[in-house]
């Protein structure tokens, strides 16, 4: 175990370094740059630009620019954001907490949602629950969240006034007001997100748990006169959540990246929002940070996964 | 221009036998507009008048919270690195100017004491040296007292090539002594009949130099001042998070009597410009929200619910065309567009007289922008005394047609029009953004009319307004025929904003394309007016040379004026602000009050 995990981390390395070069090299070429607002402001000479590029070393071949990047970025230094002159990682930690709270529970609701359903719907197959939960599962995933995210501001924040659509990341009060307002505000975008997962868990989970429920140590254990509950939880359910525990860790990247297009409706201050802003004002170092943030956490949660894989199910051995 | 009328006019001002207000008004009727009239006054020794703003509330704070939404979040809080408005409108909150401009273009002390003119000994008579006394008991933030010094090294560190400032344009040149304690001495290498740029509005903001001393030149990044700012303005700084939420208490020792009236302030970033206008106009979750480049529709829409109101006001920018009379199809040392060439069709002045009758400004404004511009023939708009008189504009596609069989462009079997095989088609781009494409479709629909094929392209904005070298598609590369966007005019006076029409700014491949003249059109004429109203104290025959050089540009139809652009801002109903089209949003931000 110790050396395979050893293993993974170290074939780790050269696939962050392709990735981080690819990035650097797509951004460097790609069009725009980060003074595009000087050039229509006629109060600000050329040389005021020129000077900038030079600063922030942008007049150097790519090559350069990418090994000086790697070398800051081995000891720790990310660069420093061209739009608000502070260092990167700063940026980034400001933005994180919001983002892994969103996120996060948007997961958690998804998953309160879709195991349930998913496990009933699968034990009554083609009930008329199993068809309800289908369709709506179906719906679900097929609305995109810009659109439920609209919907839902349109009802309750212009219709009936009853949350805040700009979400805000300090909140003037304390105490339980504090987390009473923190709820108003983040019910609408978890919700959003959370339905949103929660319809393609939920199918996830049900045809998990039909592939499980015909197998033969189920009959077993139901020949064995336990009773239904006993079956379902104990027998079924844990061996079909094997690959749906998979699923989930290999999504989290994938959510982080979802939930940009939220965090912008909601006005959320997140890491996508962050992706957002500095894309627009074309802000390299930024853009590369959380570019990079990002294919770290797919290749950490694809480790998670392959580890979960071996400790749910022994019969995988790590050799 | 009836100089003596108006010497006489202003001589009775002097004398007191007629009110200022009654001489503007006079002014008005023979063609000038009120700012002119003030400036005019100013000049002949006559202090500007103060703004006409009413700032009601009789103690400062107890307002409780005023919320800000700016769509496009601030990211950095110096304003001497603020590129973009939403930068220079979060640092307005902390930092101030000697004087700001209000919504008629009237210079409005702030910092100042008052502001400089012949009568008070702040104008020299040679137009080389202003001297500005600044406002006594002022403190900053910390409690230390606002002095000259602090001014005189905002000028070194904004004059530093090295800090790269963006506001270098307006310190570069100019020398700054300080005379005592509370007086500082601009001066000009050369007569500068706009004076008021320095120290002033958006560029003036005011640095203390016990927070910024250290960090001149290639230090300027390092200063933990740029991120936690210590000003001189109504709030006080509290909390930042760069592109999200900017906070601020208010200033118990502000240097205004009974302002401010909000005791924190908020801006919250992020987003866009309709569900901005949404969360005022709609929900009323914030107090104000700005630069609302929304369709007028979408806007009254919204107004309808009766929780808000829309407030636009006049400014310089202008949205407009150039049509290209170099070739952009040939290549010549390395750049399309040379100056050395000739447009093979567009370059013959009768095709573009054509295509300036085939644009329907008046419906592109009723139907597009409504409250968002107002249809103009002419480049400069505001002030009004520099907007041109004698330029009109038309929209008659029969006369196109007219003009175009007269000068002897035929209709091909595919209905566009050809002349020695060279046919009148043309690429047409822009930035992308909605009212801009809805417009490129009018104006295509009117030339086909005409027996002209426009291709329309849009290009998206990062990529238009950047200055990348690499990239064809930049505004300022011009390679296509014609063009449109909108162009900003930072101050009510336009001279540095006409720079796009000489000579000696023409873009092209030596200056990596960042010269002002996109259209690379040049005119002599234009280039001589242009130099003798640098220097021209006077300022109603100044006038006359930046209105020649806007006509010579117009009436050529090489830049063809479509709107000039207002600035749209929507608040709630009980709340009274003072926005400005030649200031910042936040200019007098001090003065906000709800009722």
């Amino acid at each position: 175990m110790g050396a395979y995990l050893l293993r993974r981390l170290l074939i780790a390395i050269p696939s962050l370094l392709g990735i981080s070069l690819i990035l650097f090299t797509v951004l460097a070429m790609a069009p725009g740059d980060p003074f595009s607002e000087m050039a229509t402001n006629p109060n600000v000479p050329p040389e005021v630009r020129e000077a900038l590029r030079a600063s922030f070393g942008l007049n150097d071949p790519i090559m350069v620019r990418y090994l000086r990047w790697l070398a800051a970025m081995v000891q720790g230094d990310w660069g420093f954001s061209f739009a608000s002159r502070i260092d990167v990682d700063k940026l980034i930690l400001q933005r994180v907490p919001t983002t892994l709270f969103v996120v996060g529970s948007s997961q958690i609701l998804a998953l309160c949602i879709a195991l349930p359903v998913g496990i009933f719907a699968a034990t009554r197959p083609y009930s008329i629950f199993d068809q309800v939960a289908n369709t709506l599962a179906f719906v679900g995933f097929s609305l995109p969240t810009f659109f439920t995210g609209l919907l839902l501001i349109l009802i309750f924040s212009v219709g009936l006034d009853w949350f805040p659509f700009v979400y805000r990341s300090d909140i003037a009060a304390t105490g339980w007001r504090w987390y009473w307002e923190m709820f108003r505000q983040a019910i609408m975008p978890i919700t959003v997100l959370g339905l949103f997962q929660a319809a393609s868990y939920t199918r996830y989970v049900r045809s998990a748990v039909l592939d499980v429920i015909r197998l033969d140590y189920v009959t077993t254990a139901r020949a064995k006169g336990l009773g239904e509950k006993t079956v379902t939880l104990r027998h079924i359910t844990r061996n079909a959540l094997i690959p749906v525990v998979t699923l989930v860790a290999l999504q989290m990247p994938a959510v982080f990246g979802g939930a940009i297009v939220t965090e912008q409706i909601f006005r959320i201050p997140g890491i996508g929002s962050l992706l957002i802003d500095a894309i627009l004002a074309n802000d390299t170092p930024v853009i590369m940070a959380v570019t990079f943030v990002f294919a770290c956490l797919v290749v950490l949660f694809n480790l998670i996964a392959d580890l979960l894989y071996g400790w749910l199910d022994p019969r995988i051995s790590f050799g | 221009m009836k100089d003596q009328e108006l010497g006489h006019l202003i001589a009775r001002v002097k004398e007191g036998a007629l009110s200022r207000r009654s001489f503007i008004k006079k002014a008005a009727a023979i063609g000038l507009a009120a700012p002119f009239a003030n400036q005019l006054l100013a000049f002949n020794g006559v202090a500007m008048a103060q703004s006409k703003y009413e700032y009601k509330p009789t103690k400062a704070g107890g307002g409780g919270p005023l919320k800000v939404l700016l769509w496009q979040a601030p990211t950095l809080l110096n304003p001497h690195f603020a590129s973009g408005t939403k930068d220079q409108i979060a640092s307005r909150i902390f930092f101030e100017p000697l004087a700001g401009w209000d919504k008629e273009g009237v210079l409005t002390p702030c910092l100042a004491a008052e502001i400089p003119s012949k009568a008070n000994g702040g104008l020299s008579a040679d137009g080389k040296e202003v001297i500005w006394k600044i406002k006594p008991g002022v403190k900053w933030h910390d409690g230390k007292p606002l002095t000259a010094d602090d001014a005189v090294f905002t000028w070194e560190y904004a004059a530093d090539p090295a800090t790269a400032a963006y506001t270098t344009g307006a310190y570069k040149d100019i020398k700054v002594e300080k005379v005592d304690e509370l007086t500082i001495k601009v001066i000009f290498p050369q007569p500068t009949p706009f004076w008021a740029d320095a120290f002033v509005g958006v560029t003036g903001q005011i640095l203390p130099k016990h927070h910024f001393g250290e960090y001149k030149g290639a230090k300027s990044r390092e200063a933990p001042a740029n991120l936690k700012p210590v000003g001189t303005g109504p709030y006080k700084f509290v909390d930042f998070k760069p592109g999200d939420i900017l906070t601020g208490e208010r200033n118990a020792d502000y240097h205004i009597k009974n302002q401010p009236f909000f005791d924190t302030i908020e801006c919250k970033g992020g987003g866009d410009a309709v569900s901005a206008a949404r969360a005022v106009l709609q929900t009323g979750e914030y107090d104000y929200a700005w630069n609302l480049q929304v369709e007028d529709e979408v806007l009254k829409r919204m107004e309808t619910g009766g929780r808000g109101k829309i407030s636009a006001v006049v400014s310089g920018d202008i949205e407009f065309i150039i049509l290209n009379t170099t070739d952009p199809w040939t290549e010549v040392d390395g750049e399309r567009s040379s100056a050395k060439t000739k447009h093979p069709t567009l370059s013959d002045p009768k095709v573009r007289e054509a295509i300036n009758l085939l644009i329907d400004r008046d419906s592109v404004q009723k139907f597009i922008y409504g409250r968002g511009g107002i249809a103009t023939a002419s480049f400069v708009n505001e002030p009004k005394q520099f907007k041109s008189p004698k330029l009109k504009y038309e929209f008659n596609i029969d006369k196109a047609n007219k003009i175009l069989d007269d000068a002897g462009y035929k209709k091909g079997a595919d209905g566009i029009r050809e002349k020695d095989g060279k046919k009148l088609k043309y690429v047409f781009q822009t930035s992308i953004n909605a009212p801009r494409q809805k417009t490129q479709a009018i104006i295509k629909q009117a030339c086909q009319r005409a027996g002209i094929d426009l291709e329309l392209k849009s290009v998206t904005a990062s990529v238009f307004f950047s200055s990348d070298v690499a990239n064809p598609d930049t505004y300022t590369k011009l390679y296509v025929d014609m063009e449109m966007y909108t162009t900003t005019q930072p101050q009510p006076d336009p001279e540095r904003f006409l720079n796009q029409f000489t000579s000696w700014e023409v873009a092209n491949k030596e200056n990596k394309w960042l010269g002002r003249n996109v259209s690379r059109y040049t005119d002599k004429a234009a280039d001589e007016a242009y130099q003798a109203a640098q220097k021209e104290l006077d300022p109603a025959k100044r006038a006359a040379l930046l209105i020649k050089v806007n006509e010579i540009f117009c009436e050529a139809n090489v830049i063809l004026p479509l709107l000039s652009r207002t600035r749209v801002a929507a608040s709630l109903n009980n709340i009274t602000h003072d926005h400005s089209g030649w200031d910042v949003d936040t200019w007098n931000i001090a003065g906000w009050y709800r009722s």
